[in-house]
């Protein structure tokens, strides 16, 4: 997987074509090599998504990303769960094609650092559960086990004998309903939303810096196409960087 | 051992709303003015319109002072205080300016005299039991030539409702008379927001464009607002929005009588022993250095100023300085800005692209616009609906009972309905009380060792009754414009850390009640002066940013009129 390195200042619109590509190449069927954010790209990669060395293999399981963060078992069971949130269905593409778990990967090795334990511990808890309450693993349950399975973790339910959830399981179920919703509709830049399906979906007209008069009155029209590119293909705008926070504020003004 | 350094004029702490504001006024008349700011300088490349990084990640509140100075809350003096959350302010050069909503209100008159407008038109007996609220020293007249000179010098955006009596239906009825005009016409509205007004017009309501800083035209050679959507909790990527850090703070250093020194962490003001104030301490990372003035201007946080003076304990000021009558932390309260309403409407609203102080604002229901014969409480609510949306907040919107939170059900109620709701802010009056207060922490404190502030605080009566009854009004118009569903927050419990905070340090001329006297100085100390939300100790039913800065120019004014007596 040499031909991954790429010079340090590979511009944003080249990713975006290459993530594209390489989630077309996906949607194909073709063992993927995706990754924007697996790309070193100034100072904000080394927060957003440390490259690591012996993490470029795509996953044995056969998913769709090579994941630096998430085990291969826990990306399978948060995949999974992913899928059943927003799934594909005749609406339209949902979580998985969005990325919203590599979204989800590439934060745990910077902003979203501090939930890492959150989720091995949550996913784990979640596998242990299905078993002792539905008897298989997650993925091997039926739809509808399934979704009984996430309504019990959605509303606290799924306790039990060895179940193990920190605290109570709609506090993990929130984090990760949460976590997938911003890999969905968040920038691309962050490495989910791919293709902008999210934006799609929602009919978001997309990131703008200047909306004119004209531009509101073809919105309100209905004329107005959507416009797919992140906020850094801008050459306007230093890249992005937070740190771990995310604490809840109040009202803002 | 702090290295002294070369003496100055005015030092002035914290650089935002107010010390960015107070700074040109004394730069001008000559006087040599360090501020001091804790934060660093940004510029619009640091703007990006940016979701998950400005709102999910709370860009704006992440790495710096503040948000290592979280304060701890709790109700009643009975209860345990604890930090929740985060700080909701942000140390930069301009401060929190940089990405808030920029609504730039008057106070109406009323706010001035809640005491003696309630007694002669409804009796005493209508103050609320337990509040400690004073009619301000002076009217809204005092503070009009400064709220207009601040209008023009950061240049505000809205529609003028009375210009010396003479009414105009398209703005505020019930304002104060203004001597001129806006300098740049109201920010424009959408499609939905006309949609609003007609729904309130056929009520029997005069809604009319709020006031913004932000440019709605090119203004003092820079750009008009871009309504990019990104304006909330995000800086302005084409310095449309009137921060100090682009409008007063360049102008004041231009004079070259400025130095605005950032990373500056202030921890201590100075007293010698006559009771004076000599200066100031802080650290610039592992540094640390006095720097002395004729004159110290606190002009942080309401929080900040609070501790600050608290944690300047000395031989004259054993309790805080300007603390011997005990009023430091006294008459504190957050403005009631919760007990939202929400709705969904049966069509697209087309607001992805706007911002936060783009809307129709409704002051029918605002202090005492309407008769409180009948009702429980004094006071009222300004209803404020604007344009404001981004994709991940859009998805995230409630279901209101129609649809499951996840799933492809879940998934065809927001495609349908991600553009079609919409969420109302309603500022409602707020009361000081008298167990209502900060005080320092007696355990919790920053990095540095030094006490964080706690509040003690619950909204009372009064606040509640106000809340129900503005929510009643909100659904009114709502279903008025065909709303299909509302659903209403609670009515609010415990005052928690806001960006409406008041009071701490109170004006007013009474030495026993007030920490400093009309012109925003100190009863006990002669060369240290106040600026901020701090020394207000009515809310009335809007953001106090205006207000706030109005003071800090007349404080100054006051200050380089008078340089000489007041410093020697």
């Amino acid at each position: 997987m040499t031909d991954q390195k790429r010079p340090q200042l590979i511009s944003r619109r080249a990713l975006l074509r290459s993530a594209g590509a390489a989630s077309a190449a996906a949607a194909a069927g073709a063992a993927g090599v995706p990754e924007v954010a697996a790309l070193p790209m100034e100072t904000a990669e080394t927060t957003l998504a440390p490259t690591s060395e012996t993490s470029q293999t795509t996953s044995s399981v056969g998913s769709r990303a090579a994941y630096e963060h998430l085990t291969a078992e826990e990306a399978e069971l948060l995949e999974a769960i992913a899928d059943q949130l927003i799934p594909a269905d005749e609406i339209g593409p949902g979580a998985l094609a969005a990325g919203a778990v590599v979204y989800i990967d590439r934060s745990l090795g910077g902003a979203l650092a501090d939930t890492r334990d959150a989720y091995r511990g949550g996913l784990a808890a979640f596998d242990r559960y299905c078993r002792s309450s539905r008897g298989a693993p997650f993925r091997e349950l039926s739809y509808v086990d399934q979704v009984s399975a996430l309504i019990d973790v959605e509303t606290g339910a799924a306790t039990g004998a060895g179940t193990g959830f920190a605290g109570s399981s709609a506090a993990f179920f929130g984090m990760v309903r949460s976590h997938v919703l911003q890999g969905t509709f968040g920038d691309p830049y962050y490495g989910g939303n791919r293709d902008f399906v999210g934006w799609d979906l929602i009919k978001y007209p997309g990131v703008r810096t200047s909306v004119w008069p004209r531009l509101q009155t073809q919105l309100e029209a209905g004329d107005l196409a959507p416009n797919h590119r992140s906020a850094y293909d801008s050459e306007n705008f230093e890249k992005a960087v937070v740190r771990a926070t995310s604490r809840g504020t109040s009202h803002g003004d | 051992m702090a290295t002294r350094l070369p003496g100055t004029d005015v030092v002035i702490v914290g650089l935002g709303a107010a010390g960015g504001v107070a700074a040109l006024p004394l730069a001008e008349a000559g006087l040599d003015v360090v501020g001091l700011e804790a934060g660093s300088r940004l510029t619009r490349r640091d703007f990006a319109p940016d979701e998950i990084r400005n709102n999910v990640r709370a860009w704006p509140f992440a790495v710096q002072k503040c948000a290592n100075e979280v304060p701890t809350l709790r109700r009643t003096r009975s209860d345990t205080a604890v930090q929740r959350g985060g700080h909701p302010m942000m140390n930069a050069v301009g401060g929190t300016t940089l990405h808030y909503w920029a609504q730039s209100w008057r106070l109406n008159p009323w706010d001035f005299r809640v005491i003696a407008e309630t007694t002669q038109r409804y009796g005493a007996s209508r103050i609320p039991d337990g509040s400690t609220v004073e009619d301000w020293p002076f009217s809204y007249e005092e503070l009009e030539p400064y709220y207009d000179r601040v209008e023009h010098e950061i240049g505000v955006s809205g529609q003028a409702g009375n210009i010396d009596g003479h009414r105009d239906p398209r703005g505020n009825p019930f304002e104060g008379p203004r001597k001129r005009d806006y300098p740049m016409p109201a920010l424009r509205w959408t499609g939905f927001l006309d949609k609003m007004a007609d729904s309130a017009r056929s009520l029997g309501w005069q809604p009319f464009p709020g006031p913004a800083a932000i440019n709605s035209r090119a203004y003092q050679g820079r750009s008009a607002c871009m309504y990019h959507g990104f304006c909330n909790k995000g800086g302005c990527h084409v310095d449309a929005k009137n921060s100090p850090a682009v409008t007063t703070i360049p102008r004041a250093e231009a004079t070259g009588r400025l130095k605005v020194v950032t990373h500056a962490h202030v921890r201590q003001i100075e007293t010698d022993n006559q009771g004076k104030v000599t200066g100031v301490t802080y650290i610039q990372g592992r540094e640390e250095f006095f720097q002395p003035a004729r004159f110290v201007l606190v002009a942080s946080y309401t929080y900040e100023n609070a501790r600050l003076l608290l944690m300047s304990k000395s031989r004259a000021f054993p309790l805080g300085l300007s603390n011997n009558h005990s009023q430091v932390g006294r008459h504190y309260f957050s403005h009631h800005q919760g007990a939202g309403v929400t709705a969904l409407f049966p069509y697209d609203l087309h607001a992805w692209y706007g911002l936060p102080a783009q809307g129709i604002a409704i002051d029918d229901w605002a202090d005492d616009n309407f008769d409180h014969s009948g009702l429980d409480f004094i006071g009222g609510g300004n209803l404020w609906v604007y344009s404001d949306r981004r994709p991940i907040t859009a998805a995230s919107m409630s279901t209101f009972g129609r649809a499951p939170t996840w799933g492809s059900a879940w998934k065809a109620f927001v495609k349908e309905n991600a553009d079609r709701t919409n969420s109302a802010y309603i500022q409602k009056t707020t009361l000081p009380y008298e167990t209502n207060y900060l005080d320092l922490d007696p355990i919790v404190t920053d990095p540095v060792g030094d006490p964080v502030i706690r509040i003690t605080a619950e909204y009372k009566q009064n606040e509640l009754a106000i809340a129900d009854f503005l929510q009643a009004k909100m659904e009114r118009w709502y279903r008025e414009a065909g709303a299909i569903e509302v659903i209403r927050g609670g009515l609010g419990g415990q005052m928690g850390v806001t960006t409406h905070a008041y009071g701490g340090t109170r004006m007013g001329d009474n030495p026993e009640t007030n920490v400093v006297n009309r012109y925003g100085l100190s009863h006990e100390i002669p060369n240290l002066g106040i600026l901020g939300a701090s020394v207000m100790g009515t809310s009335g039913a809007r953001n106090p940013t205006l207000t706030v800065q109005a003071l800090a120019w007349r404080t100054a004014e006051h200050l380089a009129n008078n340089w000489r007596s007041i410093v020697e």
